[in-house]
C-alpha cells in the first residue's frame, strides 16, 4: 500500500496539469514497441485509451465481453457531452465548468481532477469532430449547444439523442484503425476473471473465452481497467444486461482500494417497472423535463385516470418544493422527491410505482407539432415499449439506478493503489464526487482515455522499461489461473434450486430498498446481514445448467457472486458516511423539510476501502479533500 | 489490404446494370419497329419488311447487333455468377422464411423472371430471327424477304399468343425492377432524381411492356 | 397468453442445428420478446436443461447486439425495430413463433441463436475510419459543416451494426452496413480525403468475408432499426465507381 497519496502536482490549480505534462517521463519510440498494455473494456474510456496508446507505438491487447468493441454501454448515452468552449458567449469558462461540476458533486471530489476535466473538455470536441462525429450544427455550419440540468450555461454538445453512440463509434473506429495497422489486438467475447500481480505490480490478467470456455493468460507491462460502472447490481437499472463490476472487484480483492462505493445516481426519468419478468428500465432522455411537468395526485387512494383529475387536485411537487429550478432540478433531488411521493402512497400506474410526466400544458401552449418536432423519437419509443400514446396521456416515469460515481480509488494519474493498474472512466471514482452532472460522464470517459492516460501511463512505463518482460509461464499466472478455475468449477458444480437471476433480483430489490435513493442506519445494518445470508444461500442453493463452453448462466453467476460481495461494501460505505451528500441521502441527516444535510467538518474526505479477505471486515482509509479555490456551500435549488 | 478473389461483386453488379440498360435501349428500338405492324395490312407489309432489311444490312446496326448479342450473353453469365455467389453467401437456409413480406416479389425473383425471359427468347429468336437470317423466305412485291407474313401467321395460333403474353409479362416485371435497380447500381442517389428515376422506370416499363403485349393480341384479333 | 415456440438449437459452429418445440404459458403482453425468452430459460433451468443462448445487451435498441429471425423476419414482425424493443403485444395468444439465428455464411452460428459478426468489425478495419490520431485535431469550429450535411452524416452514422440488413437480404449482402459507414465519412470534409481508398478497401473486405451482392430489393431499409435509407447504397455505388474510374491502377 503506497498510502493514500493522490500525487497532485505542484502549482496553481490552472497550472497543475501543464506542470505534470512538462515533467512526465517519456519512453522513446523504439522502446514503445517492446512494451505491451492490456486494456479491459472497449467503451469510450477503454477504446480511446487503447487507440491513443497504440498511436504512440505501444502494443495493445484490448478486451471486451460483447461480440464487438462497438457495443460497450457508452453507446446508450443519449443527451450529450459537456465542454467549456463558450461558443454561445454566455459566460462559460473552464473555471465555471469546474465549479459547476464540483458543486454538482456536492464537494466530494478533488479540485485538481475536476479542473483538469474541464480543461481537457475543449480538446475533446476538436478530437471528436476530427474523427467524424456528426455533432449538431447551426445553419451557418458551426457547432450547436444545448443546456442541461444543474447549470446556467449552454455547454452540451450533442448528436440528436445518440451522442454516446456517435462518440463511441469515433473511438471504436480509431481502435479498428490501429487493429488494421497491427498495433492492437482485440479479444471480443472475452471476460477478465482475475488480475495477476508480480512483486506488487499489475502484470497481466486471466481471461475466459466466452465461446470456447478456455481460460487464457495475458501478460503486459501495465493493465488498464475501463470496465464501466456496477449499477446493474440493482438488477433493474438503465444499464446493459452484461454491465458488471467483476473486473474492478477482482482487482479490489487483489489490493486495489474502492472509493465512493455507495454513491450511485438514480436517473429520475426512467420508465417504471411494469412486471415481475422485467429485466431493464429504459431511460427517457432528461430533456423531456424541459417541457414536461411532473406531478402525482393530491388525494390519497386516487382512482381516476390522469386526465380526469382536476388541476387543483394535482401535486406538482417539484414546482412546489423547488420553485427556482422546478421540473429541472438536478437528478438526485428530482429522483428523491419522486421516491418520497411514491413511498407516501401517491404513486401512479398499475404498480403504483411511478409519477406522471405531463405534456398537456406544453402541447396546449406550443402546439402538438412543436412538441413532436422536439421529442417525436422519444414519444415513439415510449409507445413502442408501453403501448401508450403520450400525446394524449401523461407518461409514467420513475427513478432508476443509472451511474456509479464510486469505483476504484485512483490518484491524479488515474493509477489505482496497485502499481501499474490504471482505472479509467466510470470504473474509477474520481471526478463526479457524490453526484454526477448530466453530460459529464461521456466527457470523463473520453478525457481519461484520450488525454490523461496517454500521458500518465507512459510516465509509469518509463520506469518499467528496465524491468524484465514477464512471461505467462510465471508462477503468479499459475496461481491466478488455478484460483479462477477453482471458482468456476465451484459455480458449475452448484446443484441447488435457484437460478442466478433469482439471486440477482433478490439482491437488487434489497439494495433498492435499503441502499437506494435513501438510506438509514437500521436499514443498512439489516441489509448487510441480509446480503451475507443471501451470499451463503447463493453458494449452497445456486443452480446452473449447461456446460463449461458457451454458457450465459455461468457468466452471470460469476458476476452475481461479485455483486454479492460488492453490495455489502456499498452498504458498509453508506453506513459509515453519517451525512447526506449528493446521491447519498441518510434519513437521519436531513432538515425539517427533507433537504440533505452535509457534514463538511467530519466527512470532507474520500473513503477508500481495503479488502482484507473473505468474511473479513473491510478497512477504511481516508483521503482528505482540501479545497483551496472553492468555498463549500450548501447546494440549494430552491 | 485484403484483396477479394477476382472481380468484386460491385464490379459484377456494374456490368449487370450496363448490359441491362443497353438491352433496355434496344427494346425501345424493337417496340418502335413493332408499331409498324399496327398499320393497315398492305402498308404494314411493305414498311415492316423494309425496316427488317434496313436493320440487317446497315453496317452500324450490324455492329450494334453484335454488342447486343454480347450483352445478352454477358447479362446471363453475370447473373449466373452472382446467383452462385449469393447461394454461397446465404449458407444454411432459414427453416421458416417470411422475409418476402418486406420487398416486392418480382425484385426477389429476377433470376426466375430472367430464366423465363431467356426461354422465351430462344423460342422468339428461333421463330423469327433465325428464319429471317438463315432460311429462304418468300419475297414481297419489293423483293424484300417477307418477314411480315411469318409474323402474322405465327400469331394466328392462340397458344402461341398466350406463350408470348406470358413471356412478355415476365419481361415487364423484370424491367420494372431491373431498369430502376440498374440506375441505383450506377449510383444515382439524390432523392429528387431518384424519385424521377422511379417514375421513368414505371413509365418505361408500362410503355414497353404494353407495346409488346398489344401486338400479338392485335394480330390475333384482326385476322 | 400461451405460446408455442419453435426455437433453433445448435451446439456449436460445426454441428447441425434443428428447431425444438417449447410451450410457454403465462406470458403477458407488456413483456418484451427477450423477457419472454428469459422466462423460458428460467423454466429450462428448473428442468435442468441447458438454456437457450441468445445475444442481447443494452435492451434499449442501440447496442446492436440482439438479433434473431422471429417468424421468418429479421428482428420480428415490426419494421425498424430491434428484437429487444419488440413486445409480446405484437403476438397473439396461442400463436406459434419460430425463432432462428441471423443467417449468412459470413455470420457463423456459435451456439443456438448467437452468431459471430466479427466480419463487420473487419469491414470497418479495412477503412471505416478517419485517419486522425489523438492530438492532431484542429479547433472544432475551424471546419464549418452545413447543418444539412451534419444531419445527413448522422443519418448514415446511426447504424448500430446489428446485421439485420444481412439477415433479411436474399443475397446476404452487407451493402447497407458498408454503405452507411462509407457515406457517413465521405460527406464530411474531415473524411472526404480518404474516400477512394476507403471505399475500395471496404468493398474488397466485404467480398472477402463472403457477403453477397446487393440487388436493390430494399428489404434492408425496412428491417433496419435505424431506418437507414437504401439511397446510401446508391451513393456508395457512385463513390465506388468514381474511385475505380479515377484510380491509377
Amino acid at each position: 500500500m503506497n498510502g493514500l497519496n493522490a500525487n497532485i502536482p505542484e502549482g496553481a490549480l490552472e497550472d497543475k496539469w501543464s506542470n505534470f505534462k512538462e515533467k512526465a517521463k517519456l519512453v522513446n519510440p523504439a522502446n514503445r514497441q517492446k512494451m505491451e498494455v492490456i486494456v479491459v473494456g472497449t467503451g469510450l474510456a477503454g477504446a480511446s485509451c487503447a487507440a491513443s496508446l497504440a498511436e504512440q507505438g505501444y502494443r495493445i491487447k484490448s478486451f471486451c465481453f460483447q461480440d464487438s468493441a462497438r457495443r460497450a454501454h457508452s453507446v446508450a448515452a443519449q443527451g450529450g457531452v459537456n465542454a467549456a468552449k463558450n461558443y454561445k458567449n454566455d459566460g462559460d469558462s473552464v473555471y465555471r465548468m469546474f465549479y459547476d461540476t464540483i458543486k454538482g458533486g456536492d464537494f466530494r471530489s478533488r479540485e485538481a481532477n475536476v479542473y483538469r476535466l474541464a480543461e481537457c473538455s475543449l480538446a475533446l470536441i476538436d478530437q471528436s469532430v476530427a474523427q467524424g462525429v456528426p455533432f449538431a450544427r447551426e445553419y451557418g455550419g458551426y457547432l450547436n449547444n444545448r443546456s442541461f440540468g444543474g447549470v446556467q450555461v449552454s455547454r452540451t454538445f450533442y448528436a440528436r439523442g445518440q451522442t454516446g453512440q456517435q462518440l463511441l463509434l469515433g473511438a471504436y473506429q480509431a481502435l479498428m484503425r490501429q487493429e488494421s495497422l497491427g498495433k492492437v489486438k482485440t479479444y471480443t467475447r472475452h471476460e477478465m476473471l482475475d488480475l495477476v500481480l508480480i512483486d506488487g505490480k499489475a502484470k497481466g490478467i486471466i481471461t475466459r473465452d466466452l465461446v470456447t470456455g478456455e481460460i487464457e493468460r495475458h501478460a503486459a507491462d501495465a493493465v488498464v481497467l475501463a470496465t464501466g460502472g456496477y449499477g446493474k447490481i440493482y438488477y433493474l437499472s438503465t444499464l446493459a444486461m452484461g454491465c458488471n463490476g467483476s473486473a474492478i472487484w477482482r482487482a479490489h480483492k487483489k489490493g486495489a482500494l474502492m472509493s465512493g462505493v455507495s454513491w450511485i445516481q438514480f436517473h429520475p426519468t426512467s420508465l417504471p417497472q411494469s412486471g415481475e419478468q422485467q429485466s431493464k428500465l429504459t431511460l427517457m432522455s432528461e430533456s423531456l423535463r424541459n417541457d414536461g411537468r411532473i406531478w402525482v395526485p393530491l388525494k390519497d387512494g386516487e382512482q381516476r385516470e390522469a386526465g380526469l383529475i382536476p388541476e387543483e387536485e394535482r401535486d406538482y411537487y417539484l414546482e412546489r418544493r423547488y420553485p427556482a429550478f422546478g421540473n429541472l432540478s438536478p437528478r438526485d433531488i428530482s429522483s428523491r422527491a419522486a421516491k418520497e411521493r411514491i413511498d407516501a402512497g401517491f404513486g401512479v400506474g398499475p404498480m403504483k410505482n411511478a409519477v406522471y410526466l405531463d405534456f398537456s400544458r406544453a402541447i396546449k401552449a406550443q402546439g402538438k407539432a412543436k412538441i413532436k418536432e422536439k421529442y417525436s423519437n422519444l414519444f415513439t419509443m415510449y409507445e413502442k415499449i408501453t403501448g401508450i400514446n403520450a400525446y394524449e396521456q401523461p407518461m409514467l416515469i420513475s427513478p432508476a439506478a443509472h451511474f456509479t460515481m464510486g469505483g476504484l480509488w485512483v490518484d491524479y494519474q488515474l493509477m489505482t493503489s496497485i502499481q501499474g493498474l490504471f482505472a479509467l472512466g466510470e470504473a474509477n471514482f474520481s471526478d463526479h464526487g457524490a453526484n454526477r452532472l448530466g453530460a459529464n460522464s461521456l466527457l470523463q470517459a473520453c478525457v481519461d482515455g484520450y488525454f490523461i492516460a496517454p500521458y500518465t501511463i507512459p510516465n509509469y512505463l518509463a520506469d518499467e522499461l528496465k524491468a524484465e518482460r514477464i512471461k505467462t509461464s510465471h508462477p503468479a499466472f499459475d496461481e491466478a489461473e488455478a484460483q479462477v478455475k477453482a471458482k468456476l468449477q465451484q459455480l458449475m458444480e452448484s446443484k441447488g434450486n435457484f437460478s442466478v437471476d433469482h439471486f440477482h433480483k433478490t439482491l437488487g430489490k434489497l439494495l433498492y430498498d435499503k441502499c437506494g435513493l435513501s438510506r438509514s442506519k437500521e436499514g443498512l445494518q439489516q441489509a448487510i446481514e441480509d446480503i451475507k445470508a443471501l451470499r451463503n444461500k447463493f453458494y449452497t442453493d445456486l443452480k446452473i445448467t449447461g456446460d463449461e463452453h458457451l454458457n450465459s448462466e455461468l457468466e452471470k453467476a460469476g458476476r452475481v457472486a461479485d455483486y454479492l460481495e460488492l453490495g455489502e461494501l456499498m452498504c458498509l460505505d453508506a453506513l459509515q458516511r453519517e451525512e447526506s451528500c449528493g446521491a447519498h441521502f441518510r434519513e437521519e441527516y436531513q432538515t425539517a423539510d427533507g433537504e440533505a444535510v452535509r457534514d463538511d467538518e467530519h466527512y470532507a474526505y474520500v473513503s477508500a476501502w481495503e479488502w482484507k479477505g473473505e468474511n473479513e471486515q473491510h478497512v477504511l482509509h481516508k483521503e482528505p479533500l482540501t479545497f483551496e479555490r472553492v468555498s463549500l456551500t450548501v447546494r440549494s435549488y430552491k | 489490404m485484403v484483396k477479394a478473389k477476382g472481380t468484386t461483386t460491385q464490379a459484377y453488379k456494374l456490368w449487370m446494370a450496363l448490359t441491362g440498360l443497353f438491352l433496355c435501349v434496344f427494346l425501345v428500338i424493337h417496340v418502335l419497329g413493332n408499331l409498324q405492324l399496327f398499320l393497315p395490312a398492305e402498308e404494314a407489309r411493305i414498311q415492316f419488311n423494309w425496316y427488317s432489311q434496313l436493320l440487317s444490312n446497315n453496317i452500324i446496326i450490324k455492329v450494334i447487333s453484335y454488342v447486343l448479342y454480347l450483352s445478352i450473353i454477358a447479362h446471363v453469365i453475370y447473373a449466373i455468377i452472382l446467383s452462385l455467389k449469393k447461394q454461397k453467401a446465404n449458407g444454411v437456409k432459414y427453416a421458416y422464411d417470411q422475409r418476402g413480406a418486406v420487398s416486392p416479389w418480382y425484385s426477389r425473383n429476377m433470376g426466375v423472371l430472367g430464366t423465363i425471359i431467356f426461354l422465351f427468347l430462344i423460342v422468339h429468336l428461333k421463330d423469327f430471327w433465325y428464319q429471317y437470317k438463315f432460311t429462304e423466305l418468300p419475297l414481297d412485291a419489293q423483293g424484300q424477304k417477307d418477314l411480315y407474313t411469318i409474323v402474322i401467321s405465327a400469331y394466328q395460333e392462340l397458344w402461341y399468343v398466350i406463350l408470348y403474353e406470358v413471356g412478355l409479362l415476365a419481361l415487364g416485371f423484370h424491367l420494372l425492377h431491373g431498369f430502376f435497380s440498374a440506375i441505383r447500381t450506377l449510383g444515382l442517389y439524390h432523392p429528387k432524381y431518384v424519385k424521377l428515376a422511379k417514375w421513368v422506370a414505371w413509365a418505361y416499363t408500362l410503355v414497353i411492356t404494353l407495346g409488346f403485349m398489344a401486338m400479338p393480341i392485335y394480330v390475333y384479333l384482326s385476322n | 397468453m400461451k405460446l408455442n415456440l419453435k426455437i433453433w438449437r445448435q451446439e456449436n459452429a460445426s454441428e447441425k442445428g434443428r428447431l425444438v418445440d417449447y410451450q410457454l404459458d403465462g406470458v403477458t403482453t407488456h413483456m418484451s420478446f427477450l423477457e419472454m425468452m428469459d422466462m423460458l430459460n428460467q423454466q429450462l433451468i428448473e428442468k435442468g436443461e441447458r438454456t437457450i443462448e441468445f445475444d442481447h445487451d443494452c435492451r434499449e435498441g442501440i447496442c446492436g447486439q440482439c438479433g434473431m429471425m422471429i417468424n421468418g423476419r429479421a428482428h420480428g414482425p415490426l419494421a425498424n425495430t430491434t428484437t429487444c424493443q419488440l413486445h409480446m403485444r405484437s403476438f397473439k395468444d396461442g400463436e406459434t413463433i419460430y425463432v432462428e439465428p441471423f443467417r449468412s455464411s459470413a455470420f457463423t452460428v456459435l451456439r443456438d441463436l448467437k452468431v459471430d459478426r466479427g466480419s463487420f468489425d473487419r469491414i470497418i478495419q479495412a477503412g471505416g475510419f478517419i485517419s486522425a490520431a489523438t492530438g492532431q485535431a484542429p479547433e472544432a469550429n475551424s471546419i464549418p459543416i452545413a447543418h444539412e450535411t451534419a444531419e445527413a452524416a448522422f443519418d448514415a452514422a446511426a447504424c448500430i451494426g446489428c446485421g439485420a440488413c444481412v439477415a433479411t437480404c436474399k443475397n446476404s449482402s452487407a451493402a447497407l452496413f458498408t454503405a452507411a459507414k462509407v457515406v457517413h465519412l465521405a460527406i464530411l470534409p474531415q473524411g472526404k480525403l480518404e474516400t477512394a481508398k476507403r471505399v475500395d478497401a471496404m468493398v474488397q473486405q466485404m467480398d472477402a468475408e463472403g457477403f453477397g451482392h446487393c440487388s436493390n430489393t430494399e428489404a434492408c431499409e425496412v428491417e433496419c432499426p435505424q431506418g437507414i435509407s437504401v439511397l446510401h447504397i446508391a451513393r456508395f455505388n457512385f463513390l465506388y465507381h468514381q474511385s475505380r474510374l479515377m484510380s491509377k491502377t
